[in-house]
């Protein structure tokens, strides 16, 4: 069934939107990552105009966080604490980001800059992730208790905090920069930003990987619902049924996503999430190395990225 | 499909010994939420004094969007990775355009005709572009014309007009889904030997409806209000998915 998207103002299949959305939705409830990462470059595919891909996708992350966050909040694996810490950082990284972010447009060159930032951050984050995750893995075979709790750099901090849910009692200063970063790159570069949040949280901050999915969704709901309002208000781009569209598919799927997470062993999880960042990373790169078949792109007067 | 046979213009120019009398089988296209694109039928007669001559006639139908400006970018290798370099800028390109005729363009209109009434879809854009193109903006527009084929939204339908017994005219112009609202001029000429003999204009009007109208004029006027409602769908939604499912597996 085809469906014009009025602000979009193309005409799509209904039931593939709802597919696509069911999937990311899966992937978010799993991982506990907004999924905006993948949903964006699909969106462009099917022929969605990149401002209005960019601005509704926020709004279809706002929809499967909330279904995933009451999830874990049942099962009471949201560190409320902790997220509204991070929530701070990221409110202000993002206030940063845009700033930024329209610096750059002056300039011409954000699309280059939104795809470099992707390659890098995704294919730095999927290879650490990647490597942590088989050895752990392999430690798990050994038999041999995983090595936690290390006293670093983190624990010299002031400004200490206790975080029960998390069972930490660390400074507040890197969860607030872990914020801020996540902010500015969100910005920037047009996700809710948990892909880069929760292998921050795992490794910086020494966060419990249950707690982390449910208090990464918690700060994501918060920094796309502003990142959609400031879409509505100064592009007019966010198309509410395209959202729609995407939405049901995606809370469906983050509901379903969030039980299989929970079946899954932690490092299982993490190696699958490492996978999946490195492949999005790889096509991105093909895509600046690779001679294109067509020199030339057309980007309507409009503007956006 | 249905046939509004609007029959315009019987404006009676006595010079002219041959005119156009044109029919649409749709001047109004409504956007409606299911809209999955439109075949117009354009039909019409030639209305004569005198006999028919003998030197056969041909019909050029052209049918355009509204223009809009549109940047065209050129990627270049830099570092190892294709970068967008360069940059032309065209003030206003048709977000559609469809050339229907009864032969081969070049055959049935002459170059400077076409030039001067802007037909080829080459024309159209440049007439609306820089006004002396370089030979690098070019390269652009040709891009562009290029890409927008590919899309399907400029079309090039040499000999799809059926000319019956050099009177009767018919063509079919797929809309394609993808439409801009606006008001899309289309034109009909005659030409013989390639000159254009006569000319009609009349307006296709394409505009949302219902649904669709009311969440366009919404996000446009009332964007804040219009932003609240997408994130409190969205949180209904969310919240509706997880209690559904809360349900179904106590239930």
């Amino acid at each position: 069934m085809q469906i014009y998207l009025p602000i979009a103002e193309v005409s799509v299949n209904a039931f593939l939107l709802l597919g696509l959305g069911g999937i990311v939705g899966i992937l978010s409830g799993m991982f506990g990552v907004g999924g905006g990462f993948l949903m964006t470059p699909l969106l462009f595919f099917i022929g969605i105009p990149p401002a209005v891909a960019v601005a509704t996708e926020a709004n279809q992350i706002v929809a499967s966080s909330f279904s995933g966050v009451l999830a874990h909040l049942r099962r009471k694996t949201v560190d409320l604490r902790m997220g509204t810490v991070l929530l701070i950082g990221g409110l202000i990284g993002a206030a940063i980001g845009v700033v930024v972010f329209n610096y750059l447009k002056s300039l011409g060159q954000v699309d280059l800059l939104v795809k470099l930032c992707y390659v890098v951050f995704l294919g730095v984050i999927g290879a650490i992730m990647f490597g942590e995750s088989l050895r752990a893995i392999r430690r798990t075979r050994r038999g041999a208790a995983p090595a936690r709790k290390r006293h670093g750099w983190v624990h010299g901090l002031p400004f200490k905090m206790r975080f029960r849910t998390s069972g930490l009692y660390i400074s507040v200063i890197p969860p607030v920069l872990v914020g801020v970063c996540v902010g500015v790159l969100a910005a920037i570069m047009g996700v809710g930003g948990g892909f880069i949040m929760v292998p921050a949280m795992i490794y910086l901050l020494g966060m419990p990987t249950k707690v982390v999915v449910g208090t990464s969704l918690f700060q994501i709901i918060f920094v796309t619902a502003f990142t959609t309002l400031l879409h509505a208000t100064t592009n007019y781009t966010v198309d509410i049924a395209l959202a729609v569209l995407l939405l049901v598919g995606g809370v469906i799927g983050a509901q379903i996503g969030t039980t299989i997470g929970t079946r899954l062993r932690a490092e299982q999880l993490r190696i699958l999430l490492a996978v999946m960042v490195l492949v999005v990373c790889a096509k991105l790169a093909l895509d600046l190395l690779l001679t294109p078949s067509e020199l030339y792109s057309i980007a309507s007067g409009a503007g956006g990225h | 499909m249905l046939r509004l046979g609007f029959l315009l213009c019987l404006l009676a120019l006595p010079l002219k010994a041959e005119e156009v009398v044109l029919g649409l089988s749709s001047d109004k296209v409504a956007i409606t939420a299911t809209f999955e694109g439109l075949e117009i039928l354009v039909f019409g007669a030639v209305k004569r004094e005198g006999p028919i001559p003998e030197t056969p006639l041909d019909v050029v139908i052209t049918v355009a969007g509204p223009s809009l400006p549109v940047t065209v970018w050129r990627k270049d290798r830099r570092f190892g990775i294709w970068v967008n370099t360069d940059e032309v800028r065209l003030d206003a390109a048709p977000t559609f355009y469809a050339v229907a005729t009864t032969g081969p363009l070049d055959g049935v209109l002459s170059a400077t005709e076409d030039l001067r009434h802007r037909i080829s879809i080459r024309h159209a854009i440049r007439a609306v572009g820089a006004a002396g193109m370089t030979e690098e903006a070019r390269r652009f527009a040709e891009a562009l014309i290029r890409i927008r084929q590919a899309q399907n939204a400029y079309q090039m339908l040499e000999n799809t007009v059926s000319f019956d017994e050099q009177t009767l005219f018919r063509t079919e112009i797929r809309l394609p889904a993808n439409l801009t609202e606006g008001s899309y001029p289309t034109r009909i000429f005659l030409t013989r030997e390639g000159r254009v003999v006569s000319q009609f204009e009349t307006v296709i009007d394409v505009h949302k409806v219902g649904l669709e109208r009311w969440l366009f004029t919404l996000s446009r006027e009332r964007p804040l209000i219009y932003g609240l409602m997408s994130l409190a769908i969205a949180i209904a939604a969310g919240w509706g998915a997880s209690a559904a499912f809360r349900v179904l597996r106590q239930g």
